[in-house]
């Protein structure tokens, strides 16, 4: 290391010193870049226009006839809204050994959604309208026996994209590439005809 | 320069070299590159000019995607970026002091060519290559200073880009085809912001490697102006040299660890450095009908400008102004002298060379200011003794410039 | 010694840095009536009464277009039953920007030009100009539609929103001679002193509370991060100057090697 010196005196070279000292200056070093990293991360979190937009959501629930759905957005989600008719809700209970997780034990929703229904009132379900394998829309099959769906289909939902099956409270057939069933957001109402999409009614929001 | 380099002959330092001269690129450019050991203080800014480039980059790649081109969208999109997106007024703030960052380090990188004479024989091509570099960066600059579409952006856009005017036969066509526009628009912006982020910067990235290899290729010079190559030692090393790595990787990272504290003190604490950085018109957004009580360019400009400006014919302003900024690249062919350094030239050439260091940074402050009568007068001043400097260095250099030189280096130990 | 050399040379930069920013923000008064802004962000009441003072007195006619309800409140810590009453516009949501009442058309036909936003005011003009703006209304029926004229920014299509608070000062005027061009002995008319005319019903001392508290308001709006800025700043400099100091260490070490 002092093979170039023209002075023959260089004094003896303290090897642990500056071992200790590259590693203390490699050390603080390496903390400043991860620190300096930090702003540039974070920068891609969702800027607050992004969490202005995704603030909880007022929809008009008062044209929907009973049987049918609305499709709203939040948090530029599709969120399905479907009035149940009392047959639709009677035929949540016939088919309960086809389906991968009835009790909604693995799938998203909040602990009011977490019953047969998959709802907080039994007559109104809220689905977040993305399929839980791949993220397609499913379509409607609301009508029961739909041959062209399955054999003794219940009605539900049918994802064209890789033939997904769900029942009348979003829960998945077995048979289905998902695994999981639809999600449930977090909603409460405002009256009887206004749905709060992202608002439960205990807090004050979701963040 | 091919150093033997004994590799580790098993292990992913033998696999990565087989395929990749690695260690060879090591041993040729860093522990075998010797550099002349008495490099003082003006020797950090071109390594530090490095660290801003990159900074820049980053800055920048991270500031586009946010930013929105076009007239409608701009302005409001660099307030998004500084009010909504997270850190986001950390990234334009670094943008920003980096961009006059940039011009305070080249401007201290080429006034150690002027002191130590870098820019003569065999670095012709180094300092006409850095000259490049230089002329680059202020269209970057320039570009950049646009895209945030404030008054300022608009208005400085507007006048510069008239200068083209003057130019006899093609002006006006010229001008309109800069524009793509009859007036400075939105064609403008959206072009601007196209070469701002990709096209100079490729550009300037090709050329500081030029400058790095031809760097490379002659070595550098040092305060004494002495070549280290002509007393080798007996290991066929320079005497005066010492490798570049350890010493001189290890002496820059302090000059970046003192730039950086210096930078972020204004970052945090004064990022619009009193509007020298980050000009109060700009606050605004841009207004055809509506021009700033005083619009100037941003200071690195202004030395230029200021000669632009007091020269009362248009064509003639015009002229001055390209051949102040031009000037410079004769610099290797007007000095005459033997000798590099300044230190060993006499009084005339040392007095030339502060005049006209003192100049410029008159015209610069000049340039800052108002148009008034006492301000334009004392730049009518400056323009000749300004051009005096490149008029008068062929006959100083030569007359006191060929004294005697030390054989070796000037060291203090440190 | 060049260990010495070299911490001249920083400090010396850094007073340069120092000096030059501050000697280049400070732009003092022209005249008699020009006093400082003396902003103080970090002062939470002050902002709080700026809010209130600019919901109730200028959102009428200006926006800050850049700035949310829900962004002012959280930074001046105003809870959301106290943003929702008295903060957000009726039909606005909290989350909106703050969009002023007065619709652009309209205010171009009553004033010649629509009220400019002000989220940035306070930078594009400074915090001292908008204070002593706010300051130097002056009755002037004879040239003015509004019957009030500014000396901050003459000519202003602004009428004297706050007169109910300041009431409306006069302004007296003194003769001045003066060599103009060619050693003519010229006159020009400059301000002397401001004297009462109606008065408002807030004191002068109060008044000039209501406006330092709005413009300190205006600067936080144009610059809402300054203080988590400033913040982060501290620590910043302080983690760089040490890893400059081992830095430091480091290379005197191996220099060591070199004579």
């Amino acid at each position: 290391m002092s093979d170039h010196a023209a002075d023959d005196t260089v004094p003896e070279v303290d090897e642990s010193r500056r071992k200790f000292l590259i590693a203390a200056t490699a050390g603080t070093g390496a903390v400043g870049a991860v620190l300096t990293a930090v702003p540039f991360v974070a920068s891609w979190k969702p800027s607050e226009s992004a969490r202005a937009a995704g603030l909880p959501t007022e929809v008009d629930l008062s044209k929907i006839e009973p049987g049918q759905m609305a499709t709203f957005f939040w948090r530029k989600q599709p969120i399905y809204v479907v009035r149940r008719t009392p047959e639709m809700l009677a035929s949540l209970s016939t088919h309960d050994g086809e389906l991968k997780d009835k009790d909604s034990k693995e799938s998203e929703q909040p602990d009011y959604a977490r019953n047969e229904q998959r709802s907080l009132k039994p007559d109104l379900l809220v689905l977040i309208g993305t399929c839980t394998h791949l993220g397609c829309l499913p379509k409607t099959r609301f009508t029961p026996n739909d041959a062209t769906v399955m054999p003794n289909w219940p009605g539900g939902f049918f994802c064209p994209c890789h033939g997904s099956k769900f029942d009348l409270a979003g829960r998945v057939v077995t048979g289905s590439p998902a695994s999981v069933n639809l999600r449930v957001p977090p909603y409460s109402f405002k009256g009887d005809n206004t749905l709060v999409i992202g608002l439960d009614s205990k807090d004050k929001g979701v963040a | 320069m091919g150093a033997v380099v004994e590799g580790k002959s098993t292990g992913f330092r033998a696999w990565l070299n087989k395929r990749l001269p690695v260690d060879q690129f090591m041993a040729d450019q860093l522990t075998g590159y010797y550099a002349p050991k008495n490099f003082n203080i003006w020797y950090f800014f071109g390594s530090l000019a490095l660290l801003v480039f990159v900074m820049q980059i980053m800055t920048g790649i991270f500031i586009t995607m946010h930013y929105k081109p076009g007239e409608l969208t701009a302005f409001s999109s660099v307030e998004y970026l500084m009010r909504e997106v997270p850190y986001g007024w950390l990234l334009r703030y670094l943008h920003s002091t980096g961009a006059s960052a940039f011009f305070i380090v080249v401007y201290l990188h080429m006034t150690r060519a002027l002191l130590y004479g870098s820019y003569k024989s065999p670095r012709e091509l180094l300092w006409v290559i850095g000259m490049l570099i230089y002329f680059v960066l202020m269209a970057e600059a320039f570009m950049g200073y646009v895209l945030p579409w404030g008054n300022m952006s608009f208005w400085g856009a507007q006048v510069i880009i008239n200068i083209f005017n003057t130019i006899p036969g093609i002006g006006p066509d010229l001008v309109e085809w800069i524009r793509g526009d009859y007036a400075v628009a939105d064609a403008t912006l959206n072009r601007f912001f196209s070469l701002h982020v990709i096209a100079m910067p490729f550009l300037l990235a090709l050329l500081i490697l030029l400058h790095l290899v031809a760097l490379r290729q002659v070595g550098s010079s040092n305060p004494d102006g002495i070549e280290i190559k002509e007393k080798l030692g007996a290991d066929g090393k320079p005497l005066d040299g010492i490798p570049f790595h350890p010493y001189y990787t290890l002496k820059d990272i302090v000059g970046v660890g003192l730039f950086l504290t210096l930078f972020a003190i204004v970052v945090f604490f004064m990022p619009t450095f009193g509007g020298l950085f980050l000009e109060k018109p700009n606050f605004e957004p841009a207004n055809p009908i509506s021009t700033p009580d005083h619009i100037a360019p941003t200071w690195y400009f202004t030395p230029y400008y200021a000669i632009l400006r007091a020269i009362p014919d248009q064509r003639l302003g015009a002229l001055a102004f390209a051949l102040s900024v031009l000037a410079f690249v004769f610099l290797p062919w007007l000095d005459r002298a033997k000798n590099r350094s300044i230190r060993y030239r006499g009084l005339a050439s040392k007095f030339l060379l502060g005049m006209f260091l003192v100049v410029f940074l008159t015209l610069m402050w000049l340039g800052l200011q108002p148009a008034e009568p006492a301000y334009v007068l004392l730049a009518r001043i400056c323009i000749p003794l300004y051009f005096a400097f490149f008029v008068l260095l062929p006959f100083v250099s030569k007359a006191d410039g060929n004294g005697p030189v030390p054989d070796r280096v000037t060291y203090n130990a440190h | 010694m060049l260990t010495n050399k070299y911490a001249y040379a920083f400090v010396t930069a850094l007073a340069l840095l120092l000096g030059a920013g501050g000697s280049f923000a400070n732009e003092g008064g022209h005249a008699g009536w020009a006093r400082p802004a003396d902003n103080e962000v970090a002062n939470l009441p002050s902002l709080q009464r700026g809010v209130r003072n600019f919901m109730n007195y200028c959102s009428g006619c200006h926006s800050l277009k850049y700035i949310r309800y829900s962004r002012v409140a959280e930074d001046l810590k105003i809870p959301d039953n106290l943003r929702d009453e008295f903060l957000v516009k009726p039909g606005a949501k909290f989350s909106d920007y703050i969009k002023s009442s007065m619709p652009e058309k309209d205010a171009v036909d009553w004033f010649g030009k629509a009220p400019p936003d002000l989220s940035l005011v306070a930078r594009s003009r400074g915090s001292d100009w908008v204070f002593n703006f706010l300051n130097t209304f002056y009755a002037d029926p004879a040239s003015r539609q509004t019957g009030v004229n500014n000396l901050q920014f003459p000519q202003t299509a602004m009428p004297h929103v706050l007169a109910s608070l300041q009431g409306v000062q006069g302004a007296v005027w003194k003769d001045v001679e003066h060599k103009g061009e060619g050693g003519k002995v010229e006159h020009t008319r400059e301000f002397e002193k401001f004297e009462a005319g109606v008065a408002g019903s807030l004191t002068p001392v109060k008044y000039d509370e209501f406006v330092r508290d709005t413009v300190n308001f205006l600067q936080y709006v144009s610059d809402p991060t300054q203080l988590e800025r400033e913040g982060l700043g501290i620590w910043v400099v302080l983690f760089l100057l040490m890893f400059t100091g081992i830095a430091y260490m480091l290379k005197k070490e191996y220099w060591k090697d070199v004579t």
